[in-house]
């Protein structure tokens, strides 16, 4: 890590977009590698335009809770509620819109749920020796169990306008959540590059007594991290509920492992202080890059996991062997 | 008596330094024998040739008369000499028989432990101690006083029959009561024929048990005697006498008014009561050994720790500190003891850790002051001549002196009134070490205040314009600069005067 940093120092272009391409040459061009291969199998089938939007929109949903994962995870920590967040999100939205409530607040109230089961995550990892890893575990079981009681474990159908949110299409071609997803990418990478908050994520993933005795309040800032994380899945939840139809109590199942997959492929390390947005996204890409292109070559849904893994795997085993030297 | 151990003019040079000169040291069965010096005179080099971690360059070591060589550890088990550290190698999920057996317990002919004779053999060994009734077989070590585990470990190591005991520090984590319970332990064993080299820095404890003592200084043998031919004193000039070298910045400050004032600052359990006053332009000293409580203090003052009650005045006006944060506001800002865990983030670079304590100063919502930001970085880097290829160096490729430097940086960016350095030569080269006694001195004369850590005396009589001495969490001493000696400071550290009237 440390090596190559001090490498980039010197030679790292100054043109955001360059910079860009250069710090995430290496997944960007697995990225490409992927691309190419699935295109090639697939007579180029796999390039065709409906199938890049269906892979961007996909993108676009994982990489929103990967953006939150990868914030608790700089710090040191782990989420494992995000799945759970999200189909509190999701049913709640369903139940609320299905009572008649307006879908405006019923959205809002939907990501408010996520975003309070967000704080006690943090509120409990900040204030407590309670390991992340358990805490979260707790908060993923119990918010599951609430998104099952509240749909009665089934979907919970709503129809409407409402739709619009999740399959809509901005001048007709372009998908909302890839809007969504890029307004996102801007709010959460300015905060984690253009903020106090942002250093002092870092800071404490880094070495949280150095940041103690550097006068940061880490309490304070790991509360909101996970808060946010929180926020974002709610969003990923109602994003979902309207783009199904439905508010679904399973929704996200396994989902917290993608996530943590998309920011451990782009490069985020698991004992904090290393990670970023634009590397997760790219992290994001791949991981459904992967998917899709299984998909159109008819890989049976159980071998998909197999990939998965391997790719996980070797990406991570790539990355710290380019580190080392 | 009969000497079961002799070591003859042994050397031990590590790549051209002499860590040990020609020693000798020599051991008889049934005494304990005081193995004293400061830090860095060379008993844990000694004692490591015993243990079979170092080699000796050069000399001979003798067993009963027989000439050894002890290349391994395990050579030195087989030997019959068994060192217990400072601190604790149980295994807290096993019982004490357990531990004792802890890699031969007894099988059954299934393979099975043998629990049976595991118990009764453990139950003979701490028989053979006297303390069977104390401390069960059964016991697990976190229901054991720190002294009770301390004799489970010297059981295991008297199971394997040694007859050559190392003890380095035993008491330093004990309390007083503890401290009594094993200094009567440790004379039941000399009693029963075993040989024991004792080190400590309590010299009370000292005087207490050791029929001898031997003396090093800087690597050299001074002299072996008879506790009985020696007085206090005669043993810390002993342990002292050497001319300071000429490292030490001139020191030539005019205090000012007084910046900050600590009352009665007591914890309940470890501190009891520690007052004290510091002025501007003064450099004042904090001496004691590891674990007195100096660290403890400049943490509650600083708001790392909470739970004390003390009052604290910057320039007159009382303070509450309850976090770091608001000690920094105040002026006040400690450059902790470990660098490497308290100090910086050592996969970012230079300019991240040095802003680390002023980003408010720094970044206004989403724009950073970049101007602001490098101008600080260079200034810091330049006045403290750090090395580094730029300010985007990664620290943890930094030298110690270098990232000590970092440290330093990040303390002074902050502007404080008051510095309070908690050991910040420890580990570093000369070279470096000169540099920060200057920066020092030079702070000092530009009107900070500074509170300055030391386990290295010579550095404490050098540049404090006063000194401090704390012992087991007490202060033990006030001497201004016109009475420091080693002597004095020596003596009030290791608790040999307690309840020193203070004059101030």
């Amino acid at each position: 890590m440390s090596t190559k940093k001090n490498k980039i120092s010197r030679e790292v272009p100054t043109n955001p977009i360059m910079k860009y391409l250069y710090l995430n040459k290496g997944i960007l061009a697995g990225a490409l590698g992927i691309f190419l291969v699935f295109g090639v199998l697939t007579e180029f089938k796999f390039w065709g335009r409906a199938n890049l939007i269906n892979i961007l929109r996909l993108t676009s949903l994982d990489s929103i809770a990967a953006f939150g994962v990868t914030l608790v995870i700089i710090t040191g920590g782990i989420d494992l509620s995000v799945g759970a967040l999200m189909a509190c999100a999701s049913t709640y939205c369903a139940l609320l819109i299905a009572n008649g409530l307006h879908p405006a607040a019923a959205l809002l109230i939907g990501v408010l749920i996520a975003t309070v089961f967000g704080a006690v995550n943090g509120g409990i990892v900040a204030n407590t020796k309670i390991p992340p890893f358990i805490v979260t575990l707790g908060i993923m079981n119990i918010g599951r169990g609430i998104a099952y009681t509240c749909s009665a474990g089934t979907p919970i159908r709503i129809s409407g306008d409402f739709g619009e949110i999740g399959n809509g299409y901005l001048f007709d071609t372009i998908p909302y959540p890839i809007i969504y997803a890029a307004v996102i990418l801007a709010i959460t990478y300015v905060l984690l590059n253009k903020t106090k908050f942002g250093r002092s994520i870092y800071a404490i993933g880094g070495n949280a007594e150095a940041a103690k005795f550097s006068g940061i309040n880490s309490r304070k800032v790991i509360w909101i991290v996970y808060t946010f994380a929180g926020f974002l899945y709610g969003i990923y939840g109602v994003i979902s509920c309207s783009k199904l139809y439905s508010g679904q109590p399973t929704l996200g199942q396994g989902s917290e492992l993608t996530a943590i997959a998309a920011a451990v492929v782009g490069g985020t390390s698991m004992t904090g202080g290393v990670g970023r947005i634009g590397a997760t996204f790219i992290g994001a890409l791949i991981m459904d890059l992967l998917t899709s292109g299984l998909n159109f070559m008819n890989v049976p849904f159980y071998w998909q996991y197999v990939c998965q893994g391997a790719v996980v795997l070797g990406a991570v085993f790539i990355d710290i062997q380019v580190k080392k030297k | 008596m009969e000497t079961i151990l002799e070591m003859k003019d042994i050397s031990k040079h590590f790549s051209g330094v002499k860590a040990l000169d020609k020693i000798q040291f020599n051991l008889r069965k049934g005494e304990i024998h005081s193995l004293l010096g400061e830090n860095g005179a060379g008993k844990s080099t000694m004692i490591k040739i015993l243990a079979g971690i170092y080699d000796p360059t050069e000399g001979q070591i003798f067993i009963s008369g027989k000439e050894v060589k002890i290349e391994k550890v395990s050579d030195a088990k087989e030997l019959g000499i068994s060192v217990i550290h400072q601190e604790l190698s149980l295994v807290p999920y096993m019982t004490v028989a357990e531990n004792i057996y802890l890699g031969r317990m007894p099988s059954k002919k299934t393979g099975f432990v043998d629990d049976k004779k595991l118990e009764e053999d453990a139950y003979k060994v701490l028989e053979r101690l006297g303390v069977q009734d104390v401390i069960s077989v059964r016991a697990y070590p976190a229901s054991l006083t720190v002294a009770q585990q301390q004799m489970v470990e010297i059981a295991r190591a008297l199971s394997v029959d040694s007859k050559i005991l190392i003890m380095d520090e035993p008491t330093a984590s004990l309390t007083e009561r503890e401290t009594v319970q094993l200094l009567e332990f440790v004379k039941k064993l000399r009693n029963q024929g075993v040989a024991i080299i004792y080190i400590s820095h309590r010299m009370d404890e000292v005087f207490q048990i050791s029929d001898r003592i031997t003396v090093f200084r800087d690597g050299q043998y001074i002299t072996t005697r008879d506790i009985g031919e020696v007085s206090y004193d005669d043993v810390i000039r002993l342990m002292v006498g050497r001319e300071m070298k000429d490292v030490y910045p001139e020191v030539n400050l005019t205090k000012g008014k007084e910046l900050l004032k600590v009352e009665r600052l007591d914890d309940g359990k470890f501190l009891k009561d520690v007052s004290f006053t510091l002025h501007q332009g003064e450099i004042l000293g904090f001496y004691g050994l590891v674990g007195s409580g100096r660290t403890e203090i400049m943490r509650y003052l600083f708001g790392i720790d909470r739970g004390a009650s003390f009052r604290i005045y910057m320039e007159g006006q009382e303070l509450k500190i309850t976090k770091p944060k608001e000690a920094i506001d105040a002026g006040i800002i400690l450059a902790p003891e470990n660098r490497k865990e308290q100090g910086l983030v050592l996969i970012q670079d230079i300019r991240f850790n040095t802003v680390l304590t002023i980003l408010d100063r720094l970044i206004h919502g989403i724009k950073t002051d970049k101007r602001q930001e490098k101008a600080i970085v260079e200034e810091y880097m330049s006045k403290l001549r750090t090395k580094a290829t730029s300010e985007a160096h990664v620290t943890g490729q930094l030298s110690g002196g270098n990232q000590q430097k970092v440290v330093l940086a990040k303390c002074l960016a902050t502007k404080p009134k008051i510095l309070i350095l908690d050991e910040p030569t420890r580990g570093i080269d000369v070279g470096a070490k000169f540099e920060i006694y200057k920066l020092i001195t030079q702070l000092a004369e530009e009107g900070v205040g500074i509170i300055f850590i030391s386990s290295e005396l010579p550095e404490i009589l050098n540049l404090s314009t006063r000194v401090i001495t704390m012992h087991e969490g007490k202060k033990t001493g006030e001497l201004d600069k016109s009475e420091l000696s080693e002597e004095l400071v020596l003596k009030y550290a290791t608790g040999g005067a307690e309840n020193v009237n203070e004059k101030k």
